[in-house]
């Protein structure tokens, strides 16, 4: 595909470090933690979740049917798919096929994308029915309580997508640095860190998905 | 010793450029140092200022409204910007690499972004000042502080920014404990400020992203709308309370457990004698660190809580009591037999085992059911947490800026002075906080603008004691400023400490800690064995 091949680069261990295998270690317990505290950050979400269905039941069930599973399926799929291409973007690199590495890594990208866009005609077509955030909210439901779904489904996917963006930002600085040769079987921690990340923005979904579409 | 070659990391590079992007873990450590020392003082000068008021039953100087900004103030900037980046991120940068005989934290870029992540954040904070101030108490209670005029955006954004470099510092010192290590420092031959770091950090990034999440909520509410905590729309603000203390709990423990760490440093090196109990004290850090995660509800014995949740957690509270008993009991054990000079770090050690003790048992007090739904609210427990996080983390974070000074700057402050400053402080911080059991224990309830009549002589007695405490600081700062430029170069070992960090060659450390990594064979407290370096 490419026709230049690729010229890799040498990895200069950072100067505190004695071995490259200590720098990569450190990286990825660094990289565990970080993933950590991100599943603390999204628990508090659930919890609000528990308790609120707690309170209004019946009200849950109507708000959930309010949305459309066939697009969240949609998007499921789509997500998982981009974390096969995660996976299969580390494995290549740490084999030394940059250039296919740099494919997945492009078609990761597109699938983030393509969530993004079925986000976007999904949030669009709540607030053509007046659907918003409490403050603004203007629908009629069957439930006055309906609004604190909404509010927490405006949240809970609204900071999962920013963290898809984010991720997306992070993709395109890999592809750039993988262009450049910096990334090969001895070098390879950004790319394996950004995949941790990537997973796990996954499983939030996976958890998000049903909660919010389906029960 | 006054080797010439030998070039101090202060010497090591000149001009602002040089600190502003510098990535050395100890101009970072010295750089939040400056910045929550200056802290300290705007949240103490708010307290000198709530104090004054409180000196008589009406109105003296503030309107019900300031007072209400001051003391949320006060709170609000000693809590986020204060005592929790105190140990950790100011002296801990400082001294966790050199303690670990490594050349830096394990990233010391994330480490120089956490420090201006902070600062960014404080800004917000201190923005907040000149927008109205924030009058909901560091607490932020919902439903009030979706409806209060004020500034809260700004201070709870300020709050939100901050978390973010603690989450990152503990993210960092974790990697760092982990695989920084020096050849032979196995997981008990760490020191115990070691141990407590790592502890600390556990709690930072476990409990840190709920308030994270807590305060964008809150922030959301305000703006958009979410209704969670909005018991018109079917929310409810009890769940604000909890969110709330599922971090703020065990960020008590982000306060005190570094402050222990401290402790069992001077108590060895101040007595030269092994830590008794090692792997007591390394373990109980653990412990406390995981019960913390299990005691926040005693924080809502009175807002509603089902009684079984309140039983369950006032036995968990008391747990609490154990790993810090034990820890207590072996410093004191230490010092049995032990060879020791009353220097002025080791005097805020004594001062932190009897100031800690008497803020630990009353913490029992509140944790009894039937006593707190007295007690809730009223002065005994601002008394009491007055006790743990000023005379257990304050004083301790004063016993390690004293114990470590010649190492970061390598010059020594007055030996008079420093005594005569911690005198003042010891004995202010107990004119003005013993009086506050009595006030409160009588009935005297907290964050009140007018009182009755009869708690005037105490109230007065405790205002009092502020200005003693006050001019401790006041001194205080001044000597230590003195000594940076007039001080006396420091010896490498002026302590006779045995822990790596005073293995450094010259008054400070140069560049990359060690001229050779040092290679380690006894544990941090071997006296015996170790040779004490000069």
């Amino acid at each position: 595909m490419n026709a230049q091949p690729i010229e890799l680069k040498k990895h200069e261990v950072a100067h505190h470090f004695e071995t490259a295998e200590q720098e990569f270690d450190a990286a990825k317990i660094g990289m565990w933690a970080f993933i950590a505290q991100e599943v603390l950050f999204f628990s508090a979400l659930f919890v609000a979740y528990a308790v609120m269905r707690f309170l209004h039941p019946d009200m849950f069930i109507n708000a959930s049917s309010m949305l459309s599973w066939k697009m969240g399926l949609f998007n499921t799929t789509v997500l998982i798919t981009s974390s096969f291409t995660m996976v299969m973007a580390v494995q290549r690199v740490q084999v030394n096929k940059i250039a296919q590495s740099i494919n997945y890594l492009i078609a990761t990208l597109g699938l983030a994308g393509v969530f993004m866009v079925v986000k976007y005609f999904e949030y669009t077509s709540k607030f053509s029915h007046g659907i918003f955030t409490t403050k603004f909210f203007v629908a009629e439901g069957a439930f006055e309580t309906l609004p604190i779904f909404f509010g927490l489904y405006f949240v809970a996917t609204g900071l999962h997508g920013l963290h898809i963006v984010i991720g997306m930002g992070l993709i395109i600085w890999l592809i750039l640095r993988a262009r450049k040769g910096e990334f090969h079987s001895e070098y390879f921690t950004p790319v394996e860190m950004v995949g941790l990340y990537w997973h796990l923005v996954d499983i939030v979904w996976i958890f998000l998905f049903p909660l919010l579409y389906l029960l | 010793m006054s080797d010439s070659s030998h070039v101090g990391y202060l010497e090591a590079e000149k001009g602002l450029k040089s600190w502003l992007f510098t990535l050395d873990h100890k101009r970072i450590g010295v750089m939040y140092l400056f910045t929550v020392f200056f802290s300290l003082l705007l949240g103490g000068l708010f307290a000198l200022l709530l104090r004054l008021e409180l000196l008589t039953p009406t109105t003296l100087i503030f309107s019900a409204k300031q007072y209400n900004q001051l003391f949320t103030l006060h709170g609000a900037i000693m809590v986020f910007l204060f005592i929790i980046p105190s140990i950790p991120a100011a002296l801990g940068n400082f001294i966790l690499p050199l303690q670990l005989g490594a050349k830096d934290v394990a990233f010391p870029r994330l480490n120089l972004a956490s420090y201006y992540i902070y600062v960014f954040g404080a800004l917000f904070s201190v923005f907040s000042l000149f927008t109205g101030a924030v009058d909901t108490g560091w607490t932020f209670y919902t439903p009030y502080s979706v409806e209060s005029s004020t500034s809260v955006i700004a201070m709870t954004l300020g709050a939100f920014i901050m978390g973010f470099s603690s989450i990152l510092t503990g993210v960092n010192f974790i990697a760092t404990i982990h695989k920084m290590r020096a050849p032979g420092m196995g997981w008990f031959r760490l020191p115990l400020m070691v141990w407590a770091l790592y502890a600390t950090a556990i709690i930072q990034v476990l409990a840190t992203p709920v308030i994270g999440i807590t305060l964008l909520l809150l922030i959301l509410e305000r703006i958009l709308g979410v209704g969670i905590f909005d018991p018109t729309l079917g929310g409810d603000p009890v769940l604000f309370q909890h969110f709330f203390w599922f971090y703020s709990h065990p960020a008590v423990y982000i306060m005190i457990l570094p402050a222990m760490g401290i402790m069992s440093e001077l108590v060895t090196t101040f007595c030269k004698k092994n830590i008794f109990g090692y792997s007591a004290i390394a373990y109980s850090s653990i412990a406390i660190a995981i019960i913390s995660f299990l005691v926040w509800g005693h924080h809502l014995y009175v807002s509603g809580q089902s009684e079984y949740a309140s039983m369950i957690f006032s036995i968990l509270t008391f747990l609490v009591g154990i790993p810090s008993g034990i820890k207590v009991f072996n410093w004191i054990a230490t010092m049995y037999k032990g060879s020791i000079s009353l220097e002025t770090p080791f005097l805020y050690f004594l001062a932190f085992i009897f100031l800690f003790c008497i803020g630990g048992f009353t913490g029992i007090v509140l944790g009894a059911l039937s006593l707190d739904v007295h007690m809730h609210d009223t002065y005994f427990v601002v008394a009491h947490f007055h006790y743990v996080m000023m005379g257990g983390t304050v004083i301790a974070f004063l016993g390690g800026l004293h114990y470590w000074w010649p190492k970061m700057f390598g010059k020594m402050y007055s030996n008079k002075w420093s005594k005569i400053s911690w005198f003042l402080i010891f004995v202010g911080f107990n004119w003005v906080f013993l009086t506050q059991f009595v006030l409160g224990a009588s009935g005297m309830p907290r964050r009140y603008y007018n009182y009755l009549d009869q708690f005037q002589p105490l109230h007065a007695f405790s205002t009092v004691g502020t200005w003693v405490l006050g001019s401790g600081f006041l001194i205080m700062t001044i000597y230590l400023l003195h000594s940076l430029k007039y001080g006396k170069v420091a010896s490498a070992n002026p302590w006779g400490g045995i822990t790596l960090e005073w293995h450094t060659k010259g008054p400070t450390p140069i560049h990359h800690n060690f001229v050779d990594t040092p290679q380690v064979n006894y544990g941090p407290y071997d006296y015996e064995n170790v040779e004490i370096p000069s």
